[in-house]
């Protein structure tokens, strides 16, 4: 298997503070990887490095064969990797179907790119219905949709998801696991950050536990599920 | 006892320019929360490059003709400026305390002015600028001059073509999304760099054609602006009521920016009118307290709607 993505010895910092204390990982392509771990582990910071919105102290990060790590953000969407940020982040006065032409903003192919715009719609029919209205009116779980779409419309060789399900019923949590695993079927490759362990390490085929900054156990998604420590950390199990 | 049509069309003049130049307050804002004080100044540089390409045209050249020439020169000025003010005063600031950059545009408005004063030639004194000579003309029982008619025309069309702009094109698109969401933006494949400096730029060339149109206006519509002459101090006062249109209509809202100056023009206009027909208020009527009443109304407006007219209560989901 080939390393889409590889990370070694990774460090970020906010001013003093070190959030990301030295992580290394790889994704292959094809395969759904994710990070779990407590609140503040560093999950998000090590999105947001990866993307380009936050500069790493030290470490290397290569994409697809290249160095990323002084590619500035808006060129990274351009070299496959996408970003469906923690909080959905969507853009709240513009219109859902806007919102989805600027997951496209760097394509020229505007007949595909309408397609992926209806493709979008099959997957989350709420959101064709709703095409014309500011993206802000939609529910909380809605949103998260339109995010995770408006993240696909780029065509990313990489997927990243920071927390999909956050705040979303049962139900739609379910229909969001669902459809990342229909995405890797297709042959997305997906680096999946989750609160929910369980749904997370079902999907993964490898995972990571972060704790304050640190990768503190790897393996693969049944490894790790049937790993005492973490069914009592992140399963609620004692 | 003065007209009132003829006071309505000087209020909607004067509005017109303080809209065009608010314009630029509502975008940078909009987009960096920045105040950006010397957009005052940039209006008045605009002014001296149209009067150096119309001293550069020869001597009795149609102003019909030198006009288009004349705007393209304010343009050019203004623009260069603008985007060199964000390149080398502003972006270095990015990300540092709101006052420091607030600080570097009053400091940069003052620079300008002392530059131009110190280096345009003739420059410390006004200097007169062009205007349409013939008759003025009647429209709806108001008299407005001919280098008003301009600005009424200017003031719509470049408001539509912003309009048009922002909402269909790729690039205003990429401004809306940069306005309301930075970082994301950029996970869009946005280069949020450049739409700041287009922001500028845009805002700098409203407030040239502002300008031309201030100055190829004849006198008359308000006492304290000198039209018919640019001078290194026309952009402070102006600039002043200019950003108080844009609050005053909700700032970062361009619709708002355009509204927010015809009100205030139109306020302007009334107050110095009527105001000191209401009994016990002769003193306070009359052009010296326009500015005054310009400002009352903006105290007024933000006390009973802070957002400003157009304005919306930011209310996104978190
Ligand atoms: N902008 C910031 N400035 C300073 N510290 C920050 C900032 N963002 C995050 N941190 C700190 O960095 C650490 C890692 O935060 P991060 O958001 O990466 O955690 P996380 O694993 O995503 O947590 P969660 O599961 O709660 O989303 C935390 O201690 C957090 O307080
Ligand atoms: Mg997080």
């Amino acid at each position: 298997m080939t390393a889409l993505l590889e990370v070694r010895g990774l460090r970020v910092a906010y001013g003093k503070i070190e959030a990301v204390k030295g992580i290394s990982f790889t994704v292959n392509a094809g395969e759904i990887v994710t990070l779990i771990g407590t609140n503040g582990a560093g999950k998000t910071t090590t999105l947001r490095t990866l993307s380009g919105l936050l500069h790493p102290l030290a470490g290397s990060i290569r994409f697809d064969g290249k160095p990323l790590t002084r590619v500035p953000a808006h060129r990274i969407v351009a070299l496959g990797l996408a970003h469906s940020p923690e909080g959905r982040h969507i853009f709240p006065r513009l219109t859902i179907a806007e919102n989805l032409q600027l997951g496209a903003f760097l394509r020229k192919d505007t007949t595909a790119v309408a397609q992926d715009v209806e493709r979008a719609y099959q997957l989350f029919p709420i959101l064709g219905e709703r095409a014309r209205q500011p993206a802000g009116t939609l529910s909380g779980g809605e949103q998260q949709m339109l995010a995770m779409a408006r993240a696909l419309m780029s065509r990313p060789k990489l997927l990243m998801l920071d927390e999909p399900s956050m705040g979303l019923s049962p139900i739609m949590m379910q229909k969001i696991m669902t459809t990342i695993a229909e995405l890797k079927a297709d042959g997305t490759t997906i680096l999946l950050v989750e609160q929910n362990a369980q749904a997370a390490l079902t999907l993964a085929d490898h995972g990571h536990v972060m704790e304050t900054g640190r990768i503190v156990l790897s393996g693969t998604g049944p490894e790790l599920l049937g790993d005492t420590s973490v069914r009592k950390a992140y399963l609620g199990e004692d | 006892m003065h007209e009132l049509p003829q006071q309505l069309a000087n209020g909607l003049i004067l509005g017109a320019m303080y809209g065009l130049i608010a314009i630029g307050y509502t975008m940078v804002y909009g987009i960096v929360q920045l105040i950006n004080f010397a957009h005052g100044e940039i209006f008045m540089v605009g002014g001296f490059g149209a009067l150096t390409v119309h001293l550069a045209l020869p001597d009795g050249t149609a102003l019909l003709l030198a006009l288009p020439l004349m705007i393209l020169g304010g343009i050019a000025a203004a623009v260069a400026i603008a985007v060199a003010a964000e390149r080398f005063a502003y972006r270095p600031l990015r990300g540092a305390p709101r006052l420091a950059p607030l600080i570097t545009a009053i400091g940069l408005s003052i620079a300008l002015q002392q530059a131009v004063w110190k280096w345009y030639p003739d420059a410390k004194k006004a200097r007169v600028f062009p205007q349409f000579k013939g008759e003025s003309l009647k429209i709806l029982g108001a008299t407005v001059q001919r280098g008003e008619v301009f600005l009424l025309i200017a003031a719509p069309l470049c408001m539509l073509a912003l309009g048009l702009f922002v909402a269909r094109t790729r690039t205003g698109r990429g401004m809306q999304a940069t306005a309301q969401d930075p970082d994301t933006a950029k996970l869009m494949g946005i280069n949020t760099d450049r739409i700041i400096v287009i922001a500028f730029a845009i805002g700098a060339t409203f407030a040239a054609v502002a300008a031309v149109a201030a100055v190829a206006a004849v006198a008359a519509v308000a006492h304290g602006l000198k039209y018919g002459q640019v001078d290194f101090r026309m952009g402070f006062i102006t600039g002043l009521k200019a950003f108080t249109a844009a609050v005053l209509g909700g700032i970062g809202n361009i619709y708002g920016a355009m509204l927010g100056g015809v009100v205030l023009g139109v306020a302007e206009a009334l107050a110095t009118g009527y105001i000191e027909e209401i009994p016990g208020m002769s003193q306070f009527g009359g052009g010296s307290w326009k500015d005054v009443w310009a400002f009352v109304l903006l105290i007024l407006v933000l006390l009973l709607r802070p957002q400003g007219l157009l304005g919306e209560r930011v209310a996104d989901r978190a």
